[in-house]
């Protein structure tokens, strides 16, 4: 069964990457949404059910953390699987997103290897 | 901490950066330090502001052509010239070097916070900061063109990470 993706990043140039590696991963893919912050991401969530959210952390009006910090504490989408993608690397920022129930964290810069393995099991 | 592990970590971001998301190799120049204002320079660059124990900024800066043949690669779309793409593309390179050279330096400064991007693209312009230190600058060659990443960190206060600085680089422009 395909499933639909949101992509969360205040870049729309790593959108487009993202959307590109998706696209190439050999996954069932349904439709790809792209949000460019916690806000709009859970606006679009309003009308869009997706099965896999990509994130970046350091994004304006509502973060990464902050954005993961509302799924999860919503019964609607807790379940769904959220993979950090951002240039923070520090153990800190790891940790926290480990906690809030993040399924993953790629580190940018990125290979579509990284991002195609952690598709592995969550699509 | 000393200036040539700044020259070693911005090299190895560098790098890394380029490798992973342009498969471009990167040769290094040699770093050197710049007091006050960076000369008037045309082109793009690209900010980003530190802040924890240690404050500062991190820019790269090239020319207009080399940011587009930059952005076409990593988006794989032809950009003949500056486009809202190619700064959003270069804005994002400076996060990833800047994000990784922050990361390397936590080590020995403690937990850092990363401002989000600011790009410029302009001429004639110089771009300062008011921490009053130095910037460390490091050259490279891609592509044939020339790329510089500049970082200026200072001892910031005791009270935690704020991002102060990255509201203090100047840029101004002469016409």
């Amino acid at each position: 069964m395909a499933v639909d993706v949101l992509i969360v990043d205040d870049s729309a140039a790593i959108r487009k990457i993202l959307q590109r590696v998706l696209m190439q991963a050999e996954v069932a893919l349904g439709k790809i949404y792209e949000a460019g912050d916690g806000v709009e991401a859970l606006e679009s969530l309003k009308t869009n059910k997706v099965g896999l959210i990509l994130s970046d952390i350091n994004m304006p009006n509502m973060d990464g953390l902050q954005f993961l910090g509302r799924l999860k504490a919503s019964s609607e989408w807790k379940s769904v699987p959220v993979v950090m993608i951002t240039t923070e690397g520090s153990q800190q920022k790891v940790m926290e997103a480990v906690q809030l129930g993040a399924a993953g964290y790629v580190r940018k810069p990125f290979t579509a290897e990284q991002i195609k393995d952690k598709l592995v099991g969550l699509i | 901490m000393t200036v040539e592990e700044i020259f070693d970590m911005t090299g190895v971001s560098v790098r890394e950066t380029f490798s992973t998301m342009l498969n471009l190799e990167v040769e290094r120049g040699s770093a050197y330090i710049e007091q006050g204002a960076h000369a008037s320079k045309d082109g793009v660059v690209a900010l980003v502001g530190l802040a924890g124990k240690w404050m500062g900024t991190g820019a790269i800066s090239c020319s207009s052509e080399l940011a587009c043949k930059l952005a076409s690669i990593m988006l794989m779309t032809e950009y003949p010239a500056v486009h809202d793409d190619v700064l959003d593309a270069f804005g994002e390179l400076c996060n990833m070097i800047i994000g990784g050279f922050k990361t390397r330096l936590e080590h020995t400064t403690g937990p850092m916070g990363l401002s989000l991007p600011t790009v410029v693209f302009g001429r004639n312009f110089t771009t300062r900061s008011l921490a009053k230190s130095h910037w460390n600058v490091v050259p490279f060659h891609v592509l044939g063109h020339p790329f510089e990443v500049h970082v200026c960190l200072t001892q910031g206060p005791e009270d935690g990470p704020r991002l102060r600085q990255s509201f203090s680089s100047l840029i101004s422009v002469s016409h």
